[in-house]
């Protein structure tokens, strides 16, 4: 067996002063060596372990025979976002984690495969299948992130005519609002979203809010189905005086802004309070933008944090440092300017009811650390008004919209959910799966209940 | 999508890919999977009549690994059929009711005349589409007169596709070649002869594929001895290639091609070189019925990407291209060039040309190969032993041309 692949990525010193993306993709003969290492298992289980369910070893036999169009068409059969999710997705942790070259020597790198296939599809032109025969039926779709997109797709092509609603000015929600240049290059996000919209003919709204530019009602009286796919827009609290400071940043916010290409400067050392993947992205985002230091609060220990393996060793390899069992009290200002972080210290006590170990304050720790900049990474939610707008949704207790897991319907007949705002936050490739399920429930619905 | 269909021998295939005669079409079970998977047609495994029992022996196959690649190629001292023709003669008529646009064909081998005009008569009546004969199996049969015994041989080659050709009314009859005889052109000119309707070129090799150091009992060991079999995949498909080739470029006949097949750009190469239909076997039997998904998706890719209608176009566009060797042009002169930026060092091109070339690679103080010009020739061996991807290139040679 061969070694497996790996892409040339640029080093931690030079990638942190940009917004360049990082991993630079498999040579063409790399690719084919490393296709070459696929064992063809019959009843794979690395397409059990894609939430969208991508057929990898049938895209790698194609690569392979250097069928490149065969190996994009079969990828984007199940997944339309396959280069967004080649990215980002944490393959080690799902179609890679159960590999059977695992058991031999490696496990094959199937994203970088994916990524080298929809990379060479790129330079051709991203063709996705097209709109089915009319059915006369109308679905609205809430937010243009992958699951929205990919409910839509998926409506479209089952003969469903779509509007979707978008908030912002452009659609493709986290794709090009949130997720860091550096992993996803703008280029790639707007392909495939764009590739998507253009392929289905699902007309967009964008700018439009619903509750504000449109009443909720107004949407469900002109559709026979809707699916909510709004993502998390909504920061939650830390309940710490001084949170409302000019210096202490939302991390969603700030992320949006950077994605955005806004012109972002921070200067001097960054605090960065979470310990989560959103936390990772906006430390190594503070980098970028120009803190000379960034240092991440996580109020529990290095084996509770809930970021990937991955994201964690990234910022850390960037010079990214951590207080663990550190938690903020109080931001401190002066004249109306942040200027500091009071922090405790904590230990960690009996489990919570995630089931991790909860952290208990520590009397007497207290200390300041001096920063002119905070940025508060502990957790979003889906906008809590949502659930009301349409006629008082389930929602669970992070205020996730509580659907079934079958047919994503929410506890509101017709009306669907699916993405972070029902899972409370999870990949691109689960709101994906997510969105792709919602169209065929959709579909199905449509067909028994309105003839 | 581009038109896969072919024509061969008068038969109308949906797509060129067919299933070989041997264990995968050994039922009508199988070969209605495959059917169903997408396959165009499907040559039972070979039968004969009841005189003729077939006992098989055990393990019956043997791979080549090469370094880290398994099964290069595959050796098995197989036989034909265990099944009864009266069992084959079903299979047929099933499959034909079933699958009524996929090609059936049947294999068949005999060891005299009877035999082989019964088995004709049988199957045509059952309603196969096309008859292959055998006259090429390079073990177990020939020491009872029949396989290669009577491929080697062009006369017995003619008179007994005579014979099959007699019985066959409807049916047409192609025969099955040895590539283990001193001119395929001569064999395959005796089947024209005979009237029959085509070739299939090439059946498995005589082969023995390895021997174990310690018992000294070659491989595949039956119970302490071992036998000389016949061997297939990726490894002989330069002399399948060669023997469709030479056969297209003498002979006025169609051709189906086997040997080797793994891929759709194998079979493009197959098509190129003069064949119609492309027959696999050993590609199946490692990873299954599925591989015709990427051989038609493949095949339809690359004609859409060269801007052809239709799979006909391929068939011997390769030919004009070979010559004699006495033809090829002593003026072309090409020069190794090799990429100081992405040579790792290794010296295998420096030992290649010093021990098997003309001493035309030095290594300079930083251990980078230079290509004196005026002592390399252009023979390639170096681009062929270079492990990094387009490192060494043939350059025309500058004021050569």
């Amino acid at each position: 067996m061969g070694v497996r692949a790996r892409m040339q990525e640029l080093s931690p010193e030079v990638r942190k002063t940009g917004f360049d993306e990082v991993e630079r993709g498999l040579a063409i003969h790399q690719a084919l060596a490393e296709a070459s290492r696929c064992l063809f298992c019959h009843d794979a289980p690395c397409v059990a372990g894609c939430p969208a369910g991508v057929d990898v070893p049938g895209f790698i036999r194609r690569l392979k025979t250097r069928n490149f169009v065969g190996a994009a068409r079969l990828m984007r059969e199940a997944n339309v976002f396959a280069g967004v999710c080649a990215r980002v997705c944490p393959a080690e942790e799902l179609c890679e984690k159960r590999c059977s070259s695992t058991n031999l020597s490696e496990p094959i790198a199937i994203a970088a495969l994916q990524r080298f296939v929809a990379d060479e599809e790129m330079k051709r032109g991203i063709k996705l299948p097209g709109p089915g025969a009319p059915t006369g039926k109308k679905v609205a779709v809430i937010g243009s992130g992958p699951a929205g997109l990919a409910c839509a797709h998926e409506l479209a092509r089952l003969g469903h005519a779509v509007t979707v609603y978008e908030a912002e000015e452009r659609p493709g929600g986290l794709l090009v609002h949130g997720i860091p240049r550096y992993r996803l290059p703008l280029a790639v996000a707007e392909a495939e979203v764009g590739a998507v919209l253009e392929s289905s003919g699902v007309e967009v709204k964008t700018g439009v809010r619903v509750g504000r530019d449109v009443a909720a009602a107004e949407i469900r009286r002109s559709h026979d189905a809707v699916f909510l796919s709004p993502g998390l827009g909504y920061q939650s609290s830390l309940g710490v005086r001084g949170e409302d400071l000019p210096g202490v940043l939302q991390a969603g916010e700030f992320l949006r802004k950077v994605a955005a290409g806004d012109d972002v400067r921070l200067a001097g050392k960054v605090v960065v309070i979470g310990g989560g993947n959103v936390a990772m992205d906006a430390a190594c985002a503070a980098l970028r933008c120009g803190a000379s230091e960034v240092v991440v609060l996580y109020r529990r220990s290095h084996d509770e944090m809930p970021a990937w393996k991955r994201e964690y060793e990234f910022a850390a390899a960037e010079g990214v440092k951590f207080e663990f069992l550190t938690t903020p009290v109080r931001f401190v200002e002066d004249g109306g300017r942040l200027t500091g972080v009071e922090c405790v210290r904590t230990r960690l006590g009996e489990p919570d009811s995630s089931g991790r170990r909860r952290p208990e304050m520590i009397p007497g720790s207290e200390h300041i650390i001096e920063v002119p900049t905070a940025i508060v990474a502990t957790g979003q939610a889906p906008w809590p008004g949502l659930v009301e707008l349409f006629g008082g949704l389930a929602a669970g207790k992070a205020g996730a919209i509580e659907v079934c897991r079958e047919t994503q319907m929410t506890s509101v007949e017709g009306v669907f959910a699916g993405g972070d705002a029902a899972n409370g936050g999870a990949t691109v490739v689960q709101a994906v799966a997510e969105g792709k399920r919602a169209a065929k429930a959709i579909d199905a619905y449509l067909r028994r209940v309105c003839k | 999508m581009a038109d896969l269909s072919i024509e061969f021998c008068g038969v109308k295939f949906p797509n060129p890919f067919t299933l070989a005669a041997a264990p995968p079409t050994d039922s009508a079970e199988m070969v209605a999977r495959a059917f169903e998977a997408g396959w165009g047609g499907a040559i039972l495994k070979t039968t004969s009549v009841e005189t003729e029992v077939v006992e098989l022996v055990y393990p019956m196959m043997a791979g080549l690994d090469y370094e880290d690649k398994k099964l290069v190629g595959l050796e098995n001292i197989d036989l034909i059929s265990e099944r009864h023709i009266d069992e084959v003669e079903k299979d047929v008529k099933a499959l034909k009711k079933e699958y009524p646009d996929r090609v059936v064909g049947a294999s068949i081998m005999g060891a005299k005349k009877e035999d082989w005009q019964e088995l004709v008569r049988r199957l045509e009546a059952a309603g196969v589409d096309l008859i292959e004969c055998s006259f090429s199996c390079p073990h177990g049969m020939p020491e009872r007169g029949m396989g290669s015994t009577i491929g080697q041989d062009p006369e017995l080659t003619e008179r007994t596709a005579r014979w099959v050709k007699e019985a066959a009314k409807r049916v047409p009859v192609i025969i099955k070649l040895t590539p283990q005889i001193a001119d395929i052109t001569a064999a395959a000119r005796a089947v024209k002869r005979s009237g029959a309707d085509g070739v299939c070129a090439i059946n498995t090799l005589k082969s023995l594929i390895g021997i174990d150091l310690d018992t000294f009992v070659p491989y595949p060991n039956v119970g302490g001895y071992s036998t000389f079999g016949g061997y297939s995949g990726p490894a002989i498909k330069p002399v399948a290639l060669r023997c469709v080739a030479e056969i297209a470029k003498a002979v006025d006949i169609p051709i189906a091609a086997v040997g080797g097949i793994s891929t759709w750009r194998d079979a493009v190469e197959f098509l190129l070189a003069g064949a119609t239909n492309i027959q696999l076997c050993t590609a199946v039997m490692r990873h299954g019925f599925r591989i015709i998904e990427d051989l038609i998706d493949g095949l339809d890719v690359y004609l859409e990407e060269k801007g052809m209608s239709s799979v006909r176009e391929l068939v011997g566009r390769s030919l004009p291209y070979i010559v004699e060797h006495s033809q090829l042009s002593r003026k072309h002169k090409v020069v190794a060039t090799i990429n100081h930026e992405t040579c790792v060092k290794d010296d295998l091109c420096y030992i290649a040309c010093r021990d098997g070339g003309h001493q035309a690679i030095e290594l300079d103080s930083n251990r980078l190969p230079r290509v004196d010009e005026n002592k390399c020739k252009g023979c390639g061996m170096c681009a062929t032993v270079c492990p990094v991807y387009e490192c060494i290139q043939l350059k025309p040679k500058v004021g050569a041309m």
